[in-house]
C-alpha cells in the first residue's frame, strides 16, 4: 500500500476547501479506504471542527515536526470511522514552523500505511500554500462560480503548473440552479471552459452542509442529501470510476434547449 | 456564433455573461501579465520593425492573444501590401 497524497487548494478564501477535504475524507473511509487527512492551514485550524474531532486533540502538526511527540500521538482516530484519521493544525503557531521539507517527510512516514492522505491548504499563494502542495501527488482545486474564486482558482492552477505539480483537477463548489437558469450565475461548463483543467466534481448550494457543519457531522456522512452524493461521486472518480455528473444546471427553457442543440457541451 | 447565440438567448445581457465576459480578459491578463496598454505598445513596435523590410498597411494590423486551453497564444494578423496598390501608391521602381 503507498498512499496517494491530494492536496486541496483555491487561492481564495471561504469557497469550501475545509468542507471539501472533511466530505472526501469521510467518503474514501466510507468506501473502505485507509484515509489520513492533514490540516496545514496553521494558525487558522478548521478541519477539526468540521470533523467534529475538536475535543479530542492532543498534539498537532507542529508539535511532530519539532519532535515533540510520535506522529501516531498526533493522529486523532475518528470513532465513526476506524480507518480515519486527523492530524490538526497547530493554532498558536504560524505558517513558517513547517516547511515543505517538513511535509514531505511526514507524508513520506504515513504512505506505506494508507491508501489517501488528504491535505487541506490554506487560503493564498504563500508559505502554508508552498507546504501543503510540496508533497502532493495530486490537486484538486475548488472554486465558486463566481468571478473572485474563479479568477484565484485561475492565478493557483497556473502556479502549480509553474512548480511542476499537479494534475491540478476541478471541483466547483457551491452552484446555485436557481441562478443558473435565471443567466445569474456562470455554468459549471463555463468555469470549466475558462480554467480549462479537467474538471472532477460539481458540488450544488445545499444547506445541510451549513447544518452538518454545525453537528459536526459532514454532509458526506448522509448519502441522502445532494451535497453528500456529489462528494461520495468525487471520492469514486478519485478511485479511477467513471462517474456522470449530476444535471444541475440545465436550462430548461424553450431556448436553453435550442441552444443545447446548437451547441452541445455548452450551456 | 457563439456570440449570436448568446444574444438569442438573452445571455449576454444577464449577469452570469457579463461575469464570463469580463473574467475572459482578466485571466488573458493574469496569466499574460501583459497589460492593453503593452500590447497596444508592442504593436507599434512590431509595426516599425517589419516596415522595414516589407511595405504593409499599419492600419489593418491586428495583433490578440488567442487561447487555446491553457496556453496562450500571440495572434498577429499583418496584411502586406501587394504589388499592384504598391504601384498605384507611390513611387516605382
Amino acid at each position: 500500500m503507498a498512499a496517494k497524497v491530494v492536496t486541496i487548494a483555491s487561492g481564495k478564501g471561504g469557497v469550501g476547501k475545509t468542507t471539501t477535504t472533511a466530505n472526501l475524507a469521510v467518503a474514501l473511509a466510507a468506501d473502505g479506504h485507509k484515509v489520513v487527512c492533514i490540516d496545514a492551514d496553521i494558525g487558522l485550524r478548521n478541519l477539526d471542527v468540521v470533523l467534529g474531532l475538536e475535543n479530542r486533540i492532543v498534539y498537532d502538526l507542529v508539535d511532530v515536526v519539532e519532535g515533540r511527540c510520535r506522529l501516531r500521538q498526533a493522529m486523532i482516530k475518528d470513532k465513526r470511522f476506524p480507518e480515519l484519521h486527523l492530524i490538526p493544525a497547530a493554532q498558536t503557531r504560524d505558517k513558517n514552523s513547517v516547511s515543505p521539507g517538513d511535509m514531505i517527510r511526514l507524508c513520506d512516514e504515513l504512505r506505506p500505511d494508507h491508501d489517501w492522505i488528504l491535505i487541506d491548504s490554506p487560503a493564498g499563494i504563500e508559505r502554508g500554500f508552498r507546504n501543503a502542495i510540496a508533497p502532493a501527488d495530486m490537486l484538486l482545486v475548488v472554486t465558486n462560480p463566481e468571478v473572485s474564486a474563479v479568477r484565484d482558482a485561475d492565478r493557483i492552477i497556473g502556479l502549480i503548473e509553474a512548480e511542476e505539480k499537479g494534475p491540478a483537477r476541478l471541483i466547483i463548489n457551491r452552484m446555485n440552479p436557481t441562478l443558473v437558469k435565471r443567466g445569474d450565475m456562470l455554468t459549471s461548463a463555463d468555469v470549466h471552459e475558462l480554467l480549462a483543467i479537467e474538471l472532477i466534481g460539481i458540488v450544488p448550494e445545499d444547506e445541510s452542509v451549513i447544518i452538518s457543519s454545525n453537528r459536526g457531522q459532514p454532509v458526506a456522512m448522509n448519502g441522502n442529501k445532494r451535497a453528500g452524493a456529489a462528494f461520495h461521486n468525487i471520492a469514486r472518480r478519485l478511485n479511477g470510476e467513471e462517474v456522470p455528473f449530476l444535471q444541475l444546471d440545465s436550462r430548461d427553457g424553450l431556448m436553453g434547449r435550442i441552444s443545447r442543440l446548437i451547441r452541445p457541451g455548452g450551456s | 456564433m457563439t456570440a449570436w447565440i448568446d444574444w438569442l438567448t438573452g445571455r449576454k445581457d444577464k449577469s452570469a455573461g457579463q461575469a464570463k465576459e469580463r473574467l475572459k480578459l482578466v485571466l488573458v491578463n493574469d496569466r499574460t501579465d501583459l497589460t492593453q496598454d503593452a500590447l497596444s505598445r508592442l504593436k507599434d513596435e512590431l509595426i516599425q520593425v517589419i516596415s522595414r523590410y516589407i511595405e504593409i498597411d499599419p492600419s489593418a494590423v491586428q495583433i490578440t492573444i488567442a487561447q487555446d486551453g491553457r496556453q496562450q497564444r500571440l495572434m498577429a494578423d499583418i496584411p502586406m501590401l501587394s504589388t499592384r496598390k504598391r504601384k498605384a501608391g507611390k513611387l516605382e521602381k
